[in-house]
Protein backbone atom coordinates (compact mmCIF):
# COMPACT_ATOMS: atom_id res chain seq x y z
CA UNK A 1 0.00 0.00 0.00
CA UNK A 2 2.97 2.23 0.73
CA UNK A 3 4.36 1.30 -2.58
CA UNK A 4 1.20 2.75 -4.02
CA UNK A 5 1.03 5.78 -2.12
CA UNK A 6 5.01 6.87 -2.69
CA UNK A 7 4.56 5.47 -6.49
CA UNK A 8 0.72 7.92 -6.54
CA UNK A 9 2.74 11.09 -4.89
CA UNK A 10 5.43 10.45 -7.36
CA UNK A 11 3.52 10.73 -10.30
CA UNK A 12 2.04 14.44 -9.18
CA UNK A 13 5.87 15.09 -8.84
CA UNK A 14 6.83 13.59 -12.32
CA UNK A 15 3.90 15.80 -14.44
CA UNK A 16 3.20 18.63 -11.75
CA UNK A 17 2.09 20.33 -14.73
CA UNK A 18 -0.56 18.01 -16.49
CA UNK A 19 -1.53 17.47 -13.01
CA UNK A 20 -2.50 20.98 -12.42
CA UNK A 21 -4.22 20.69 -15.68
CA UNK A 22 -6.03 17.73 -15.01
CA UNK A 23 -7.91 18.85 -11.21
CA UNK A 24 -8.37 22.05 -12.85
CA UNK A 25 -10.24 20.74 -15.81
CA UNK A 26 -12.17 18.36 -13.47
CA UNK A 27 -12.45 21.48 -11.18
CA UNK A 28 -14.18 23.28 -13.51
CA UNK A 29 -16.27 20.44 -15.43
CA UNK A 30 -17.44 19.90 -11.63
CA UNK A 31 -17.94 24.12 -11.16
CA UNK A 32 -20.66 23.60 -14.37
CA UNK A 33 -22.44 20.83 -12.89
CA UNK A 34 -22.13 22.27 -9.71
CA UNK A 35 -23.42 25.78 -10.83
CA UNK A 36 -26.13 23.78 -12.43
CA UNK A 37 -26.95 22.16 -9.73
CA UNK A 38 -27.29 25.69 -7.39
CA UNK A 39 -29.75 27.02 -10.05
CA UNK A 40 -32.12 23.63 -9.39
CA UNK A 41 -31.78 23.62 -5.93
CA UNK A 42 -32.78 27.60 -5.70
CA UNK A 43 -35.63 26.83 -8.57
CA UNK A 44 -36.75 23.84 -6.04
CA UNK A 45 -36.57 26.48 -3.29
CA UNK A 46 -38.21 28.92 -4.65
CA UNK A 47 -41.04 26.33 -6.29
CA UNK A 48 -41.69 25.12 -2.79
CA UNK A 49 -41.98 28.63 -1.55
CA UNK A 50 -44.68 28.87 -3.79
CA UNK A 51 -46.71 25.58 -3.42
CA UNK A 52 -47.03 26.09 0.67
CA UNK A 53 -49.37 28.83 -0.53
CA UNK A 54 -51.28 25.80 -2.07
CA UNK A 55 -54.54 26.28 0.33
CA UNK A 56 -58.11 24.81 0.18
CA UNK A 57 -60.74 27.15 1.30
CA UNK A 58 -64.56 25.60 2.31
CA UNK A 59 -66.83 28.20 2.68
CA UNK A 60 -69.53 27.32 5.40
CA UNK A 61 -73.30 27.85 5.17
CA UNK A 62 -74.49 30.86 7.09
CA UNK A 63 -75.40 29.91 10.47
CA UNK A 64 -73.45 26.38 10.98
CA UNK A 65 -73.09 25.74 14.38
CA UNK A 66 -69.47 26.15 15.46
CA UNK A 67 -69.25 23.06 17.39
CA UNK A 68 -70.37 21.25 14.44
CA UNK A 69 -67.33 22.99 12.29
CA UNK A 70 -64.91 22.38 14.83
CA UNK A 71 -66.05 18.80 15.25
CA UNK A 72 -65.17 18.42 11.51
CA UNK A 73 -62.10 19.72 11.60
CA UNK A 74 -60.83 16.52 13.76
CA UNK A 75 -61.96 14.24 10.58
CA UNK A 76 -60.65 16.51 8.38
CA UNK A 77 -57.46 16.71 10.29
CA UNK A 78 -57.23 12.90 9.73
CA UNK A 79 -57.53 13.06 6.07
CA UNK A 80 -54.19 12.02 4.61
CA UNK A 81 -52.89 14.85 2.67
CA UNK A 82 -53.92 17.25 5.19
CA UNK A 83 -51.49 19.38 7.20
CA UNK A 84 -53.12 21.81 9.14
CA UNK A 85 -57.17 23.23 9.46
CA UNK A 86 -58.36 25.99 10.67
CA UNK A 87 -61.85 27.66 11.33
CA UNK A 88 -62.29 30.96 10.49
CA UNK A 89 -65.11 32.32 11.68
CA UNK A 90 -67.36 35.48 10.36
CA UNK A 91 -66.17 37.60 12.55
CA UNK A 92 -62.73 36.51 12.17
CA UNK A 93 -63.15 36.78 8.01
CA UNK A 94 -64.97 40.40 8.59
CA UNK A 95 -61.66 41.43 10.75
CA UNK A 96 -59.27 40.31 8.24
CA UNK A 97 -60.91 42.09 5.60
CA UNK A 98 -60.80 44.84 6.76
CA UNK A 99 -56.91 44.24 7.84
CA UNK A 100 -55.98 43.45 4.16
CA UNK A 101 -58.62 45.68 2.06
CA UNK A 102 -57.71 48.92 3.65
CA UNK A 103 -58.80 50.59 0.76
CA UNK A 104 -62.78 49.34 1.14
CA UNK A 105 -62.52 50.44 4.91
CA UNK A 106 -65.12 52.74 4.21
CA UNK A 107 -67.33 49.68 2.75
CA UNK A 108 -66.74 48.13 5.77
CA UNK A 109 -67.64 50.31 8.28
CA UNK A 110 -71.13 51.07 6.62
CA UNK A 111 -72.40 47.08 6.92
CA UNK A 112 -75.12 46.66 8.89
CA UNK A 113 -74.72 42.76 8.78
CA UNK A 114 -71.46 40.91 8.06
CA UNK A 115 -71.75 39.50 4.50
CA UNK A 116 -68.70 36.89 4.56
CA UNK A 117 -69.08 33.69 5.52
CA UNK A 118 -67.32 31.49 7.74
CA UNK A 119 -64.66 29.23 6.31
CA UNK A 120 -62.01 26.12 6.70
CA UNK A 121 -58.76 26.95 5.91
CA UNK A 122 -56.85 23.67 5.01
CA UNK A 123 -53.14 23.29 3.95
CA UNK A 124 -51.74 20.22 2.36
CA UNK A 125 -48.58 18.44 2.97
CA UNK A 126 -45.89 18.51 0.69
CA UNK A 127 -46.19 16.21 -2.15
CA UNK A 128 -50.11 16.81 -1.82
CA UNK A 129 -49.64 20.07 -3.49
CA UNK A 130 -51.02 18.89 -6.60
CA UNK A 131 -54.28 19.63 -8.69
CA UNK A 132 -55.10 15.51 -8.34
CA UNK A 133 -55.09 15.79 -4.43
CA UNK A 134 -55.98 19.13 -3.82
CA UNK A 135 -59.12 18.31 -6.27
CA UNK A 136 -59.47 14.66 -4.39
CA UNK A 137 -59.71 17.04 -1.00
CA UNK A 138 -61.97 19.28 -2.42
CA UNK A 139 -64.18 16.47 -3.26
CA UNK A 140 -64.26 14.76 -0.36
CA UNK A 141 -65.35 18.39 1.63
CA UNK A 142 -67.86 18.29 -0.64
CA UNK A 143 -69.53 15.51 1.37
CA UNK A 144 -70.23 17.51 4.41
CA UNK A 145 -73.51 18.86 4.34
CA UNK A 146 -72.51 22.25 6.40
CA UNK A 147 -70.20 23.04 3.08
CA UNK A 148 -71.54 25.35 0.80
CA UNK A 149 -68.41 26.58 -1.33
CA UNK A 150 -64.73 25.09 -2.04
CA UNK A 151 -62.21 27.34 -3.32
CA UNK A 152 -58.37 26.34 -4.32
CA UNK A 153 -57.55 28.57 -7.49
CA UNK A 154 -57.61 25.80 -9.61
CA UNK A 155 -55.83 27.29 -12.61
CA UNK A 156 -53.11 28.96 -11.06
CA UNK A 157 -52.83 25.22 -9.37
CA UNK A 158 -52.71 23.51 -13.03
CA UNK A 159 -49.98 26.07 -13.69
CA UNK A 160 -47.93 25.75 -10.95
CA UNK A 161 -47.58 21.84 -11.81
CA UNK A 162 -46.95 22.23 -15.06
CA UNK A 163 -44.14 24.68 -13.86
CA UNK A 164 -42.96 21.71 -11.69
CA UNK A 165 -43.14 19.06 -14.45
CA UNK A 166 -40.92 21.33 -17.07
CA UNK A 167 -38.61 22.33 -14.53
CA UNK A 168 -38.17 18.62 -13.54
CA UNK A 169 -38.01 17.56 -16.90
CA UNK A 170 -35.23 20.34 -18.30
CA UNK A 171 -33.42 19.81 -14.67
CA UNK A 172 -33.01 16.15 -15.35
CA UNK A 173 -31.86 16.27 -19.01
CA UNK A 174 -29.58 19.10 -18.54
CA UNK A 175 -28.41 17.73 -15.13
CA UNK A 176 -27.55 14.69 -17.22
CA UNK A 177 -25.93 16.69 -20.10
CA UNK A 178 -23.87 18.37 -17.80
CA UNK A 179 -22.60 14.81 -15.83
CA UNK A 180 -22.17 13.24 -19.06
CA UNK A 181 -19.90 16.28 -20.56
CA UNK A 182 -18.47 16.47 -17.39
CA UNK A 183 -17.47 12.41 -17.41
CA UNK A 184 -16.25 13.00 -20.78
CA UNK A 185 -13.69 15.49 -19.99
CA UNK A 186 -12.49 13.81 -17.08
CA UNK A 187 -11.82 10.78 -18.93
CA UNK A 188 -9.95 12.48 -21.12
CA UNK A 189 -8.02 14.50 -18.75
CA UNK A 190 -6.95 11.12 -16.85
CA UNK A 191 -6.29 9.12 -20.24
CA UNK A 192 -3.78 11.92 -21.01
CA UNK A 193 -1.99 11.11 -18.03
CA UNK A 194 -2.31 7.46 -18.61
CA UNK A 195 -0.84 7.93 -22.15
CA UNK A 196 1.98 10.46 -20.61
CA UNK A 197 3.21 7.52 -18.63
CA UNK A 198 3.03 4.72 -21.47
CA UNK A 199 6.60 4.09 -21.57
CA UNK A 200 6.87 3.71 -17.46
CA UNK A 201 3.83 1.39 -17.91
CA UNK A 202 5.05 -0.63 -20.57
CA UNK A 203 9.00 -0.67 -17.97
CA UNK A 204 6.37 -1.76 -15.20
CA UNK A 205 4.94 -5.14 -17.19
CA UNK A 206 8.65 -6.06 -18.79
CA UNK A 207 9.84 -6.27 -15.38
CA UNK A 208 7.02 -8.39 -14.69
CA UNK A 209 4.59 -6.04 -12.74
CA UNK A 210 0.89 -7.35 -12.63
CA UNK A 211 -1.98 -5.44 -13.93
CA UNK A 212 -3.04 -4.97 -10.57
CA UNK A 213 0.09 -3.44 -9.30
CA UNK A 214 0.18 -0.80 -12.71
CA UNK A 215 -3.28 0.01 -11.89
CA UNK A 216 -3.44 0.62 -8.02
CA UNK A 217 -1.08 3.87 -8.62
CA UNK A 218 -3.45 4.79 -11.68
CA UNK A 219 -6.50 4.37 -9.95
CA UNK A 220 -6.00 6.53 -6.34
CA UNK A 221 -4.37 9.34 -8.93
CA UNK A 222 -7.36 9.57 -10.67
CA UNK A 223 -9.35 9.38 -6.90
CA UNK A 224 -7.36 12.23 -5.68
CA UNK A 225 -7.29 14.42 -8.89
CA UNK A 226 -11.16 13.80 -8.49
CA UNK A 227 -10.70 14.52 -4.92
CA UNK A 228 -9.34 17.74 -5.26
CA UNK A 229 -11.14 18.72 -8.16
CA UNK A 230 -14.34 18.17 -6.86
CA UNK A 231 -13.09 20.64 -3.78
CA UNK A 232 -11.94 23.32 -5.45
CA UNK A 233 -15.01 23.15 -7.71
CA UNK A 234 -17.28 23.42 -4.38
CA UNK A 235 -14.91 26.62 -3.43
CA UNK A 236 -15.87 27.69 -6.49
CA UNK A 237 -19.58 27.02 -6.65
CA UNK A 238 -19.50 29.01 -3.02
CA UNK A 239 -17.78 32.11 -4.54
CA UNK A 240 -20.65 31.71 -7.22
CA UNK A 241 -23.43 31.72 -4.63
CA UNK A 242 -21.64 34.38 -2.26
CA UNK A 243 -21.68 36.67 -5.42
CA UNK A 244 -25.27 36.10 -6.44
CA UNK A 245 -26.64 35.89 -2.60
CA UNK A 246 -25.11 39.41 -2.00
CA UNK A 247 -25.48 41.17 -5.29
CA UNK A 248 -29.13 39.98 -6.88
CA UNK A 249 -31.31 37.99 -4.59
CA UNK A 250 -31.22 35.22 -1.64
CA UNK A 251 -30.27 32.35 -2.62
CA UNK A 252 -29.86 29.25 -1.23
CA UNK A 253 -26.41 26.72 -1.04
CA UNK A 254 -26.26 23.08 -0.93
CA UNK A 255 -26.18 21.44 2.38
CA UNK A 256 -23.09 19.97 3.80
CA UNK A 257 -24.29 16.67 2.50
CA UNK A 258 -24.97 17.57 -1.07
CA UNK A 259 -21.46 19.47 -1.17
CA UNK A 260 -19.90 16.19 -0.02
CA UNK A 261 -22.06 14.34 -2.70
CA UNK A 262 -20.55 16.28 -5.06
CA UNK A 263 -17.45 15.99 -4.23
CA UNK A 264 -17.51 12.04 -3.31
CA UNK A 265 -19.01 12.61 -7.04
CA UNK A 266 -15.55 13.77 -8.64
CA UNK A 267 -13.72 11.44 -6.76
CA UNK A 268 -15.67 8.20 -7.84
CA UNK A 269 -15.05 9.73 -11.09
CA UNK A 270 -11.77 10.28 -11.32
CA UNK A 271 -11.42 6.98 -9.76
CA UNK A 272 -13.55 5.67 -12.52
CA UNK A 273 -12.51 7.33 -15.60
CA UNK A 274 -8.38 6.01 -14.35
CA UNK A 275 -9.86 2.38 -14.22
CA UNK A 276 -11.32 2.45 -17.48
CA UNK A 277 -8.36 4.21 -19.12
CA UNK A 278 -5.69 1.87 -17.49
CA UNK A 279 -7.97 -1.01 -18.36
CA UNK A 280 -8.29 -0.41 -22.02
CA UNK A 281 -4.25 0.89 -22.12
CA UNK A 282 -3.48 -2.34 -20.68
CA UNK A 283 -5.66 -4.23 -23.05
CA UNK A 284 -3.47 -2.78 -26.22
CA UNK A 285 -0.41 -3.33 -24.81
CA UNK B 1 14.98 -23.61 -20.97
CA UNK B 2 13.56 -22.44 -24.41
CA UNK B 3 12.22 -24.19 -26.90
CA UNK B 4 10.47 -23.61 -30.21
CA UNK B 5 8.73 -26.00 -32.19
CA UNK B 6 7.66 -25.26 -35.54
CA UNK B 7 6.91 -21.65 -34.17
CA UNK B 8 5.64 -19.28 -37.00
CA UNK B 9 4.75 -15.32 -35.78
CA UNK B 10 2.10 -13.27 -38.76
CA UNK B 11 1.45 -9.73 -37.35
CA UNK B 12 -2.22 -8.10 -38.55
CA UNK B 13 -1.48 -6.77 -41.93
CA UNK B 14 1.78 -7.62 -41.97
CA UNK B 15 4.10 -10.58 -43.48
CA UNK B 16 5.02 -13.47 -41.57
CA UNK B 17 7.82 -12.04 -39.18
CA UNK B 18 8.85 -15.96 -38.30
CA UNK B 19 8.79 -19.15 -40.41
CA UNK B 20 8.59 -22.23 -38.99
CA UNK B 21 11.32 -21.83 -35.85
CA UNK B 22 12.51 -25.01 -33.57
CA UNK B 23 15.53 -24.17 -31.66
CA UNK B 24 16.43 -25.39 -28.18
CA UNK B 25 18.44 -22.79 -25.97
CA UNK B 26 20.00 -25.11 -22.76
CA UNK B 27 20.19 -23.99 -18.93
CA UNK B 28 23.61 -21.61 -18.84
CA UNK B 29 23.86 -21.56 -22.74
CA UNK B 30 24.71 -17.75 -24.42
CA UNK B 31 23.19 -18.18 -27.91
CA UNK B 32 23.90 -15.06 -30.25
CA UNK B 33 20.86 -14.60 -32.45
CA UNK B 34 22.08 -12.41 -35.60
CA UNK B 35 20.55 -11.08 -38.83
CA UNK B 36 19.68 -8.20 -40.93
CA UNK B 37 17.02 -5.51 -39.44
CA UNK B 38 13.49 -7.13 -39.43
CA UNK B 39 15.01 -10.67 -39.81
CA UNK B 40 13.18 -11.70 -36.95
CA UNK B 41 15.54 -11.21 -33.96
CA UNK B 42 13.26 -9.23 -31.55
CA UNK B 43 10.56 -11.20 -32.75
CA UNK B 44 12.18 -14.21 -31.26
CA UNK B 45 12.93 -12.58 -27.88
CA UNK B 46 9.55 -10.93 -27.68
CA UNK B 47 7.99 -14.33 -28.32
CA UNK B 48 9.98 -15.57 -25.17
CA UNK B 49 9.31 -12.96 -22.89
CA UNK B 50 5.53 -13.35 -23.90
CA UNK B 51 5.35 -10.03 -25.12
CA UNK B 52 3.69 -11.93 -28.29
CA UNK B 53 2.82 -15.31 -28.83
CA UNK B 54 3.22 -17.60 -32.12
CA UNK B 55 0.34 -17.82 -34.51
CA UNK B 56 1.25 -21.56 -34.45
CA UNK B 57 3.60 -23.77 -33.37
CA UNK B 58 4.41 -23.65 -29.98
CA UNK B 59 7.20 -21.81 -27.26
CA UNK B 60 8.10 -23.17 -24.21
CA UNK B 61 10.18 -20.91 -22.06
CA UNK B 62 10.67 -22.49 -18.40
CA UNK B 63 8.44 -25.86 -18.58
CA UNK B 64 5.87 -23.28 -19.70
CA UNK B 65 3.97 -23.28 -22.60
CA UNK B 66 2.96 -19.34 -23.57
CA UNK B 67 0.72 -19.43 -25.59
CA UNK B 68 -1.24 -21.78 -22.81
CA UNK B 69 -0.46 -18.41 -20.16
CA UNK B 70 -3.29 -16.82 -19.01
CA UNK B 71 -2.83 -12.90 -19.14
CA UNK B 72 -2.41 -12.67 -15.12
CA UNK B 73 0.48 -15.23 -15.66
CA UNK B 74 2.64 -13.50 -17.26
CA UNK B 75 4.15 -11.21 -15.29
CA UNK B 76 5.59 -14.07 -13.33
CA UNK B 77 7.07 -15.73 -15.75
CA UNK B 78 8.86 -12.31 -16.41
CA UNK B 79 9.94 -12.28 -13.24
CA UNK B 80 12.11 -15.26 -13.97
CA UNK B 81 13.39 -13.57 -17.31
CA UNK B 82 15.58 -10.50 -17.27
CA UNK B 83 15.33 -8.17 -20.74
CA UNK B 84 17.40 -5.35 -21.48
CA UNK B 85 16.90 -3.47 -24.87
CA UNK B 86 18.99 -0.85 -26.96
CA UNK B 87 17.45 1.86 -25.45
CA UNK B 88 18.05 1.27 -22.15
CA UNK B 89 14.63 1.69 -20.75
CA UNK B 90 14.98 3.36 -17.60
CA UNK B 91 12.72 5.34 -15.67
CA UNK B 92 14.52 8.67 -16.18
CA UNK B 93 13.50 10.48 -12.94
CA UNK B 94 14.86 7.50 -10.86
CA UNK B 95 18.20 7.25 -9.43
CA UNK B 96 20.22 3.76 -10.95
CA UNK B 97 19.95 2.04 -7.33
CA UNK B 98 15.81 3.02 -7.95
CA UNK B 99 15.55 1.90 -11.23
CA UNK B 100 17.01 -1.18 -10.33
CA UNK B 101 15.20 -1.77 -7.01
CA UNK B 102 11.63 -1.08 -9.15
CA UNK B 103 12.00 -4.73 -10.37
CA UNK B 104 12.35 -6.00 -6.98
CA UNK B 105 9.43 -3.64 -5.77
CA UNK B 106 6.85 -4.71 -8.42
CA UNK B 107 7.36 -8.32 -7.48
CA UNK B 108 6.20 -7.58 -3.80
CA UNK B 109 9.98 -8.08 -2.43
CA UNK B 110 9.88 -7.11 1.46
CA UNK B 111 11.50 -4.07 1.67
CA UNK B 112 14.38 -5.06 4.00
CA UNK B 113 15.68 -7.48 1.63
CA UNK B 114 15.83 -5.08 -1.73
CA UNK B 115 18.63 -2.44 -0.62
CA UNK B 116 20.77 -5.31 -0.04
CA UNK B 117 19.76 -7.01 -3.27
CA UNK B 118 19.81 -4.20 -5.40
CA UNK B 119 23.88 -2.96 -4.23
CA UNK B 120 24.93 -6.39 -4.72
CA UNK B 121 23.53 -6.05 -8.60
CA UNK B 122 24.96 -2.84 -9.20
CA UNK B 123 28.55 -4.35 -7.53
CA UNK B 124 28.53 -6.52 -10.22
CA UNK B 125 28.05 -4.80 -13.43
CA UNK B 126 30.32 -1.95 -12.17
CA UNK B 127 28.29 0.83 -10.68
CA UNK B 128 28.12 0.97 -7.28
CA UNK B 129 29.75 3.96 -6.81
CA UNK B 130 26.73 5.31 -9.35
CA UNK B 131 23.92 4.57 -7.50
CA UNK B 132 22.48 7.52 -6.99
CA UNK B 133 22.90 9.04 -10.48
CA UNK B 134 20.17 9.49 -12.28
CA UNK B 135 20.38 8.12 -16.05
CA UNK B 136 21.07 11.59 -17.67
CA UNK B 137 24.09 11.84 -15.42
CA UNK B 138 25.36 7.84 -17.23
CA UNK B 139 27.39 7.48 -19.99
CA UNK B 140 25.23 4.92 -22.73
CA UNK B 141 27.22 2.03 -21.58
CA UNK B 142 26.42 2.74 -17.48
CA UNK B 143 23.02 3.33 -18.69
CA UNK B 144 22.90 -0.44 -20.34
CA UNK B 145 25.00 -1.84 -17.10
CA UNK B 146 22.04 0.05 -15.00
CA UNK B 147 19.08 -1.92 -17.39
CA UNK B 148 21.62 -5.16 -17.09
CA UNK B 149 21.22 -4.77 -13.10
CA UNK B 150 17.86 -4.20 -13.05
CA UNK B 151 17.25 -7.43 -15.30
CA UNK B 152 19.58 -9.21 -13.11
CA UNK B 153 18.12 -8.36 -9.72
CA UNK B 154 15.56 -11.28 -9.66
CA UNK B 155 18.21 -14.06 -10.44
CA UNK B 156 16.82 -14.63 -13.66
CA UNK B 157 16.98 -17.84 -15.50
CA UNK B 158 17.39 -15.98 -18.63
CA UNK B 159 18.53 -12.98 -19.84
CA UNK B 160 17.37 -11.54 -23.15
CA UNK B 161 19.40 -8.77 -24.40
CA UNK B 162 17.93 -7.08 -27.92
CA UNK B 163 21.01 -5.09 -29.46
CA UNK B 164 22.26 -4.22 -26.07
CA UNK B 165 25.08 -2.84 -27.86
CA UNK B 166 23.52 -0.60 -30.64
CA UNK B 167 23.20 2.55 -28.65
CA UNK B 168 27.07 2.16 -27.65
CA UNK B 169 30.30 2.75 -28.86
CA UNK B 170 33.36 -0.12 -29.26
CA UNK B 171 34.62 0.33 -26.03
CA UNK B 172 31.22 0.35 -24.34
CA UNK B 173 30.18 -2.35 -26.67
CA UNK B 174 33.01 -4.76 -25.23
CA UNK B 175 32.46 -3.86 -22.01
CA UNK B 176 28.46 -4.86 -22.24
CA UNK B 177 29.19 -7.91 -24.22
CA UNK B 178 32.03 -9.12 -21.55
CA UNK B 179 29.56 -8.54 -18.54
CA UNK B 180 27.55 -10.55 -20.02
CA UNK B 181 29.61 -13.02 -20.43
CA UNK B 182 30.57 -13.43 -16.51
CA UNK B 183 27.14 -13.25 -15.90
CA UNK B 184 26.59 -16.09 -18.50
CA UNK B 185 29.24 -17.52 -16.42
CA UNK B 186 27.57 -17.49 -13.43
CA UNK B 187 25.26 -19.66 -14.82
CA UNK B 188 22.60 -17.57 -16.37
CA UNK B 189 21.44 -17.91 -20.15
CA UNK B 190 21.93 -15.52 -22.57
CA UNK B 191 20.21 -14.87 -25.93
CA UNK B 192 21.76 -11.72 -27.43
CA UNK B 193 20.25 -10.16 -30.45
CA UNK B 194 22.88 -8.79 -32.61
CA UNK B 195 23.95 -7.49 -35.81
CA UNK B 196 27.22 -6.32 -34.81
CA UNK B 197 28.91 -9.65 -36.42
CA UNK B 198 32.52 -8.33 -34.56
CA UNK B 199 31.31 -9.06 -31.72
CA UNK B 200 29.56 -12.49 -32.56
CA UNK B 201 33.37 -13.21 -34.27
CA UNK B 202 34.90 -12.26 -30.89
CA UNK B 203 32.94 -14.55 -28.58
CA UNK B 204 32.96 -18.48 -29.14
CA UNK B 205 29.10 -19.10 -28.51
CA UNK B 206 26.24 -20.82 -30.38
CA UNK B 207 24.73 -18.70 -33.38
CA UNK B 208 21.19 -18.17 -34.49
CA UNK B 209 20.74 -16.74 -38.11
CA UNK B 210 18.11 -15.53 -39.07
CA UNK B 211 16.79 -14.32 -42.31
CA UNK B 212 13.42 -12.83 -43.22
CA UNK B 213 11.89 -15.01 -40.33
CA UNK B 214 13.46 -17.82 -41.00
CA UNK B 215 16.82 -19.44 -39.25
CA UNK B 216 19.23 -20.34 -41.63
CA UNK B 217 21.96 -21.09 -39.63
CA UNK B 218 22.35 -22.56 -36.37
CA UNK B 219 25.93 -22.79 -35.18
CA UNK B 220 24.97 -25.83 -33.00
CA UNK B 221 23.34 -27.97 -36.26
CA UNK B 222 25.52 -26.16 -39.11
CA UNK B 223 28.75 -26.06 -37.59
CA UNK B 224 30.59 -28.62 -38.95
CA UNK B 225 29.11 -27.33 -42.97
CA UNK B 226 30.01 -23.86 -41.72
CA UNK B 227 33.63 -24.62 -41.33
CA UNK B 228 33.83 -26.54 -44.78
CA UNK B 229 32.50 -23.03 -46.18
CA UNK B 230 30.16 -21.29 -48.72
CA UNK B 231 26.97 -22.47 -46.77
CA UNK B 232 25.81 -19.58 -45.07
CA UNK B 233 27.20 -16.69 -47.55
CA UNK B 234 29.67 -15.77 -45.37
CA UNK B 235 27.45 -13.66 -42.73
CA UNK B 236 28.88 -15.15 -39.26
CA UNK B 237 32.07 -16.84 -39.32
Amino acid sequence: MSLTIRETLLAFRRAPLLSVLSMTTIAFALFVVGLFGLVALNLRTALADIEERVEVVAYLIRGTPVEISTMALGDIQAFPEVASVQYVSEDDALERARRQLVEFQGVFQDLETNPLPASLEIRLKPGFRDEDHVRQVADRLRGFRFVEDIRYGREWIAKLDRLRDIGAAVGLAIGIAFALASVIIIGTTIRMGVLHRSREIAIMRLVGATDGFIRRPFLLEGALKGAVGGAAAMGLNYAAYLAVDRTLFDSVFFSRAEAGLIVLFGTALGFLASAQSVRRHLARV
Amino acid sequence: MIRFTNAFKAYPRGSLALKDASFHVGRGEFVFLTGHSGAGKSTVLKLIYAEEFPTSGEVRVAGVVTSELRRREVPRLRRRLGVVFQDFRLLEDRTAEENVAFALEVTGARRGTIAPKVMRVLAQVGLAAKAQAYPRELSGGEQQRVAIARALVNDPHVLLADEPTGNLDERAARGVVQLLRDINANGTAVVMATHNLELVRQAPYRVLELQDGAIVYDSAVDEVRSNVGGQRGGTVT
